[in-house]
Parts: structure tokens; C-alpha cells; sequence
């Protein structure tokens, strides 16, 4: 961490927007994140949270109110977005409506002032890449919206930059496309090797595609980590509810050894969860288990189990979701894969038991 | 026929009624007010001049038009060019021309800057911008000649200063007709390039920036071609009336800097010659034609548009 410098190092950046009167909007409140040159980074957060606004300090379109912005070292808070190697992937494309898809693409290497033929080189190349050849000589309000999507890529790609910046490039797109547009992005990543900062509000998307997430919410970085650390050790309660299905149980700490904690859960059994580095205080804590660490079995008799009345069973193809209200009236959801042949011969309103894998549930920080 | 079908024939034909009476103001407006008076004018330049004003109905000649370009010797009759209506032809088209572009000069910053303030606060901006239109023409003009002339408050205030020794003589030279009309005019030029900007997606700006486009190039390369219809419709509000214009030559230049309108009114008073007027008045028309015509076709071209 310390000899090579970071792609972006924002260092407790604060931005406050003042609207007419007192009031002011503090969109980030001293963020600070290094991300690593190659990575695909995904900022993830509610709508408002400050995604966009961290985006567009990067990216140069706003100054931040506190703090620094580093690019490999060297602080850019204060240079003009013209002047920085960072491209943007806007959220509604922001194409030029009165040139063709080759002029998109090609007009930042022309203020970058590169001669013609390597112009015209690149943007062929860039064409290849994003698949768009037939379509180059076409006007951007003729195409469709998943072509204009690759175009506003291959348009900031074009000129190489050090870090791509894509404010939800595929929001607008259907599910399908944005299946398609997934793998395609991830491919362009690992052939361009560009540093890739994603914004989304979808977690599926940021669990599948991301090296490293950063989980946002209300101007605050609440959590950095790769997705399998961000789904199975959640710090906090809005991460564990933002990313994924997930029960949450309340109970009482027991005895802590190394990270694995004894807790006492309200609903019956005790069980053991890893803790986060810094423990709640009180006694009381929050454990978060995720639906498809626990099984579920007819019956109410086995010992040490959590136990309750099935409410509802939703199939989803892949698997079902199994809603049981527990003993304490807590609600808990199960999910198991269809595929296995042990389909429970279960009914609504019958009682059942609930078993938890070892070591999956979690003690929350707060 | 069934009934129904009677019922919706009964319905089509009273709709085709209500749409040409729906119709009547706008073909009133077409016929009465527009190409009527023109058809009108046509024929006053094909008639002969009467010997009082007006003109000697339903005899006919091509004197009107002939004395556009020419002008015969009173004493020999040798025919020669008329050159004094082709100088005042020439100065309407370049002040009219000037009177554009610099219209568009001052103007487009001023629209950009109003469209770039906070969304309520625009509409007072542009209630400033159309103050001047209050005020009579007339009165807006004299109150230049009061500004510039040389006893006026611009060269006392420079000759106070010591700046110059004597005033200049700016009243009774194009420059004052030219600086009369872009001020006149400036709010006809503000607001259709406004409307446009208005609309423009400043998101389009940012990615002009975000692609290393520099301020002037940012401008160059995305505003004003996706600006191109409020430039267009600006310049030829301007053009129009610019081109044709009456009460700022006449105060402001005198009767040495004379424009079309004042030849076309010295013919309809003074001059006595109302078919020479009238194929004045239809050779500006032609001008303003042709000129629009040039001007949109090039205008459309260069941008290569975009489609909607
Ligand atoms: N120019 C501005 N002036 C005032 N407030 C602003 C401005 N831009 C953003 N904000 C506020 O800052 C907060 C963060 O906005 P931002 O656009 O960064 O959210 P976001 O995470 O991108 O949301 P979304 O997912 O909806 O795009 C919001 O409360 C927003 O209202
Ligand atoms: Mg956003």
C-alpha cells in the first residue's frame, strides 16, 4: 500500500452543496478510498446517497468543499476536467445528437489533438470493441438505446484514459441487454486494463461484476470490501440489508473468543457468529443470517434448532423461499436450491425447524 | 346504408365544415393581409406614374422598375446606371448584415449568461432584456442621437477627461446607424438564441469537457451547433427589419446615409413616384429572399443539422 500509488486516492473529501437560505446538502462527508489501478471499483448506495456526486468530483465537473483527490500521487482537486486523463461514461449516454457514432467516438482524441489517421485508426479499433462497425456513419438518435450505451463507452475509452468513470451506464437498459452489458463491460475491463469506477444502485449487479465494492449511504463510505466480504461480513445493519436477502436476529452476546462469539438468540437456540473488529458494547446484539445458510425441516421437535410456523412459499425457478415466523414472531426467510432432490414436503401453517450452517451468521457492529 | 354509416357521414361532413371555419382567421390573415397587399404592390410597379403621386390606373409600363437600376438624363436622355440606389441598396444589405452579426456578437453571451442562472431567477433577466422594447422606437433612437452627437454626453465626458481635443463626429455616418440598430434590435437576437439554449442539455457541455475540449472548443464544437435554430431564427429577425429599416437611418444618418426604407418612402412622399417605390419595396422583398434562402441552406449545411 504505501510505495505504489493508488489509480484514485480520495482523501476525506466533503462536498456541501448550499441551496438558497440556510439550508445545504452535505453530499459526502469526508469520504475517503484508494482504489487500485486495474480494479473494477463499484460505488453502491441508495438513490441520493452521493454516488454521482463523488463521480463528478473525480471526474472534475465540481471541487470538492474539504479534503484531496489524488491520481497516482498527484493532487488534481483543483484541474479542470479537460485537463485530467479520466473519462466518463455518462448516465443518459450525453452523446452529441449532431455528429455520427464514428465523430462521437473520435472527437476526444481530436481535442487531444492526435493526427487524422491515428484517429481514424482508433476509432476503428474502438469500433471493433464495442461491436459497432455497421453503424458507425449512423446519427446517435437513430440507434438503439443498448447501441448508445457502446457508444458513450467506446467514446470515453477511445482516448485511453487512466481511470473510466460510468455513472449507472446500464440502468436504462432491459434485463436481458443489461445481462449482455455486464459480461461485456467485464471483457472490456480485462482487455483495455483500465481502472473501472462503477456506480450502481444494484446490488446484484455490483456483487457480480466488481473486484472491490464500496457500500454508500448518506454522503458516507460505510464499508470497502471485495463482494464476498461485503455479502458474508457485513459491518453494519444498512449494509446487511442493502446487499442481498437477510434475517436479522436479536439476541444476547455470550462469551467472545478470537472472532467467533457465543449468542443467545431471542428466538431459542444459541449459536456461534463471527464478530467484526470492533464489538458492540451492550449485551444485546444483532445477528444477520443470510437465507441460504439455514434449512429448513418439517417438524417442531429437534433440540437446538429455530423454530416457528411456515407462512408462505414463493418459487423462483431456481430455488424457494421459504417465509417462517418464528416463536418470538420475528420473521425468517430460507432459500433452497430446487435442484436438490430433498424437497421438503412441507405445507403452509405447519410447524418447523430451522437449522443455521456453522459459522454463517454474523454479529452486526452498531 | 346502414345507420351507423349515415350517422358518421353526417359526422365527416359537419367536421369538414368546422375545419375550414376553424380555418377562416388563418386564411383571412393569409389572403387580406399578406399576399393581397403584395399582389397590390406588384401591380402599382407596373403601372405608370401619376403626375401627383399615385399612379395612373390600368396603364401599364416597366418605368418603375427600369429606374430601380437606371436613370435617364433629364436633358439628353443618355441612360446610365443609378448608382445612388445601388450605394443604398449596398449599405442596407452590409449595415443590415453588420447589424446581424454583431447582434449575434453581444447577444449570445447575454443568452447564455441568462440561461445559466438558477431556473427562477431567469425570467427576471429576460424581463430586463425586453425593457427597451416599452419605449417607442422613436424615443429609444433619439436618445442615442443624444448620447453621441458631438455636443452629447459620450464626447463631453471624453473631452472632460482630456481623452480627445474635439468631439467626433459620429451622428450622420454609418457607425451610428450601425450602433442604432444593434441596439434595437439586440432583444430580437436574445430571445430566440435564449429559447435554444434554454433547451440545450448542458450534460452535453460536460462531456464536451470530459473529452478534453477546452472552453472555446467546448463552444465551438457543441453549443453552437446544437444552438443552430435560435441563431438562425435570431439572425433573421433581425435581418428582416434591419434591412428594411426606417426611423434609425433616418435620425441617426441623416439624409446622406439613406437605407431602402428611406428611398422607398422618399419615392412614395417627396419623389411622387409610386411604381418606382413599389418595385423597391418587391426588389427588398426579393433581397430578404434570397438572402434567407442562402443563409439557411449554409447555415444547414455546415452543421449538418440534426434530425429529430
Ligand atoms: N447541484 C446540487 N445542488 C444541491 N444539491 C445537490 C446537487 N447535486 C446533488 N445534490 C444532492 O446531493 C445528494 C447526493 O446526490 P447524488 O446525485 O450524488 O446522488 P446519487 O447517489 O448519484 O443518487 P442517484 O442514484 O439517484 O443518482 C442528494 O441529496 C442531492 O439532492
Ligand atoms: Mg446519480
Amino acid at each position: 500500500m504505501a510505495s505504489v500509488a493508488s489509480a484514485i486516492d480520495a482523501r476525506g473529501v466533503s462536498k456541501v452543496f448550499r441551496g438558497a437560505g440556510q439550508d445545504e446538502v452535505r453530499a459526502l462527508d469526508h469520504v475517503s478510498v484508494a482504489i487500485r489501478e486495474n480494479e473494477f471499483f463499484t460505488l453502491l448506495g441508495p438513490s441520493g446517497c452521493g454516488k454521482t456526486t463523488l463521480l463528478r468530483l473525480i471526474a472534475g465537473f465540481d471541487f470538492p468543499t474539504e479534503g484531496e483527490i489524488l491520481l497516482y500521487g498527484d493532487d488534481i482537486a483543483m484541474l479542470p476536467p479537460y485537463k485530467r486523463p479520466v473519462n466518463t461514461v455518462f448516465q443518459n449516454y450525453a452523446l452529441f445528437p449532431h455528429m455520427t457514432v464514428a465523430q462521437n467516438i473520435g472527437f476526444g482524441l481530436e481535442m487531444l489533438g492526435k493526427p487524422k489517421d491515428e484517429i481514424a485508426g482508433r476509432v476503428a479499433e474502438m469500433l471493433r470493441l464495442v461491436r459497432m462497425e455497421e453503424l458507425k456513419d449512423r446519427r446517435t438518435s437513430q440507434i438503439s438505446g443498448g447501441q448508445q450505451q457502446r457508444v458513450a463507452l467506446a467514446r470515453a475509452l477511445a482516448p485511453r484514459p487512466k481511470v473510466l468513470l460510468l455513472d449507472e451506464p446500464l440502468s436504462a437498459l432491459d434485463y436481458k441487454l443489461r445481462k449482455d452489458m455486464q459480461i461485456e463491460l467485464k471483457r472490456l475491463q480485462h482487455e483495455t486494463g483500465i481502472t473501472f469506477i462503477f456506480v450502481t444502485h444494484d446490488q446484484e449487479e455490483a456483487l457480480t461484476m466488481s473486484d472491490r465494492i464500496a457500500v454508500m449511504s448518506k454522503g458516507r463510505i460505510l464499508q470497502i470490501g471485495s463482494p464476498r466480504d461485503i455479502y458474508e461480513r457485513p459491518a453494519e445493519r444498512f449494509v446487511a440489508n442493502f446487499i442481498g436477502e437477510t434475517n436479522m436476529l436479536k439476541g444476547k452476546l455470550g462469551k467472545v473468543s478470537k472472532d467467533l462469539a457465543d449468542v443467545t438468540l431471542h428466538a431459542g437456540p444459541k449459536l456461534k457468529a463471527t464478530v467484526p473488529e470492533t464489538l458492540p458494547a451492550s449485551g444485546e446484539v444483532t445477528v444477520v443470517i443470510r437465507p441460504e445458510h439455514a434449512r429448513i425441516a418439517p417438524g417442531g421437535k429437534t433440540a437446538g434448532l429455530l423454530k416457528g410456523e411456515l407462512e408462505n412459499i414463493v418459487f423462483f425457478g431456481t430455488d424457494t423461499h421459504f417465509h417462517v415466523k418464528l416463536n418470538d414472531g420475528s420473521p425468517f426467510i430460507v432459500r433452497q436450491q430446487n435442484a436438490s432432490s430433498e424437497a421438503p414436503g412441507l405445507s403452509i401453517g405447519s410447524q418447523v425447524s430451522i437449522a443455521v450452517a456453522e459459522n454463517s451468521a454474523r454479529v452486526l457492529k452498531d | 346504408m346502414s345507420n351507423a354509416e349515415a350517422v358518421a357521414k353526417k359526422f365527416r361532413e359537419r367536421d369538414i365544415f368546422g375545419r375550414w371555419l376553424l380555418s377562416f382567421p388563418a386564411l383571412f390573415v393569409i389572403f387580406i393581409a399578406a399576399v393581397g397587399p403584395l399582389f397590390v404592390m406588384l401591380l402599382y410597379s407596373f403601372m405608370v406614374k401619376g403626375d401627383y403621386g399615385d399612379v395612373k390606373y390600368w396603364q401599364f409600363s416597366g418605368d418603375g422598375w427600369f429606374s430601380v437600376f437606371f436613370q435617364r438624363d433629364i436633358f439628353d436622355d443618355t441612360v446610365s446606371v443609378a448608382d445612388a440606389h445601388l450605394l443604398i441598396l449596398w449599405r442596407s444589405i452590409r449595415l443590415a448584415a453588420m447589424t446581424t452579426v454583431l447582434t449575434l456578437f453581444f447577444g449570445f453571451p447575454t443568452a447564455y449568461f441568462i440561461a445559466t442562472r438558477p431556473e427562477g431567477k431567469r425570467e427576471l433577466w429576460l424581463f430586463l432584456i425586453t425593457i427597451p422594447f416599452w419605449t417607442n422606437i422613436l424615443i429609444r433612437t433619439f436618445a442615442i442621437q443624444e448620447t453621441i452627437r458631438n455636443e452629447g454626453v459620450f464626447n463631453t465626458v471624453l473631452m472632460k477627461l482630456g481623452i480627445i481635443s474635439s468631439p467626433i463626429q459620429i451622428m450622420f455616418t454609418d457607425t451610428a446607424v450601425l450602433l442604432g440598430m444593434v441596439y434595437v434590435y439586440l432583444p430580437l437576437m436574445v430571445l430566440p438564441v435564449y429559447a435554444s439554449l434554454e433547451k440545450l442539455d448542458f450534460r452535453l457541455v460536460e462531456a464536451g469537457y470530459d473529452l478534453y475540449a477546452p472552453r472555446l472548443q467546448v463552444l465551438w464544437r457543441i453549443i453552437l451547433p446544437l444552438t443552430k435554430p435560435g441563431i438562425i431564427a435570431g439572425s433573421i429577425l433581425v435581418f428582416i427589419p434591419a434591412i428594411g429599416a426606417y426611423v434609425t437611418p433616418r435620425v441617426l444618418g441623416g439624409g446622406k446615409n439613406m437605407m431602402l426604407g428611406n428611398l422607398i418612402e422618399l419615392q412614395f412622399g417627396q419623389g411622387r413616384n409610386w411604381p418606382l417605390g413599389a418595385a423597391l419595396s418587391i426588389t427588398l422583398m426579393i433581397i430578404v429572399t434570397v438572402a434567407l434562402l442562402f443563409y439557411v441552406r449554409n447555415a444547414s449545411k455546415s452543421g449538418a443539422g440534426h434530425g429529430h
